[in-house]
């Protein structure tokens, strides 16, 4: 048991610094789209959006490994996502009509 | 304690395949995201219904100050990981270094975002309609500070467990087969930037 963990211990390391250095192009990137970039403005929260969802997975999977987890952890983590999502989007309809 | 830790930080439990500690952890942070998903769906309803009570966020808000400080907290979470991974090969020196600049990156966070309250109140964007002079209306003062001090919180609350965390480490509590404490600091930790990586696009760029 304790060479099985060892061996999880050994695992491929994701490149930290990478993840961080992505982590700051996209958000001058953001920054720069929210101020400077002259989209319609669906597109431009879709876009504002699109970009903090790939950083919040960016920092899911390799800050907190969720990408060397075991599948049912992994399951666990997500099975409330969708909800949220489905939430949010009704709430938005609801609204918009 | 000790024993203990050290015992489920290598054996995984049977089922989930991953340790007691590191599961508990991961159930709390789902109730976390529970919690920020009904304030961000509570924003959401409140801006829509009453659009006309909020300005251009570079009206109110300092953007570039806000910018770097989210730097500031993406950077405490490569130094957080970064003491994870060093705890890992057992690096006591690099464990203690690491846990240092994140309480330092994490306590500067903080400082910030207190710095920009006062900054904000001073314009008269604040929480009560009552004394609202601020461009906009009250709700975008009410939903703003509910919001961001949610969070604030939750990072204060990360520096002071952060704090815990060092000096255990400096007591030499941790090792590399005794590593769960450091690994649930930091999927905390993580998760906190992760929460604020939506919030600062939501509240400061849309």
């Amino acid at each position: 048991m304790a060479d099985e963990t060892h061996a999880a211990v050994g695992r491929k390391k994701p490149n930290y610094y990478l993840v961080w250095l992505y982590l700051l192009i996209l958000t001058v990137a953001e920054v720069g789209v929210a101020f400077m970039s002259g989209l319609p403005e669906t597109w431009l929260i879709l876009l504002l959006l699109f970009l903090a969802v790939w950083k919040a997975a960016l920092v899911a999977m390799y800050y907190m490994h969720l990408k060397f987890e075991p599948p049912r952890l992994v399951m666990m983590v997500l099975a409330p996502i969708p909800l949220a999502i489905l939430i949010t989007a009704t709430v938005v309809m609801m609204e918009i009509r | 304690m000790s024993h203990s830790a050290t015992i489920s930080a290598s054996h995984p439990m049977e089922g989930m395949k991953v340790y007691n500690l590191k599961l508990g952890m991961w159930v709390f942070l789902l109730s976390e995201v529970m919690f920020f998903s009904s304030l961000i769906g509570a924003y959401i309803i409140l801006r829509f219904a009453h659009p006309e009570q909020w300005a251009e966020p570079n009206a109110v808000l300092n953007v570039p100050l806000t910018g770097f400080n989210t730097f500031m907290l993406i950077c405490s979470s490569v130094t957080m990981v970064k003491a994870f991974a060093a705890i890992e090969h057992g690096d006591q020196a690099g464990l203690k270094k690491w846990l240092i600049a994140t309480i330092i990156l994490g306590s500067a966070f903080v400082g910030i975002q207190v710095f920009e309250y006062i900054k904000l109140a001073g314009h008269g964007f604040v929480p009560a309609a009552a004394s609202y002079a601020a461009e906009g209306g009250p709700l975008y003062g009410s939903t703003f500070y509910t919001m961001t001090g949610f969070h604030g919180a939750h990072v204060t609350i990360g520096v002071l467990a952060l704090i815990f965390t060092a000096i255990k480490a400096f007591r030499g509590k941790y090792s590399a087969v005794d590593y769960g404490g450091v690994e649930i600091m930091g999927l905390y930790w993580h998760f906190v930037d992760l929460v604020w990586i939506i919030l600062f696009t939501i509240v400061y760029l849309i």
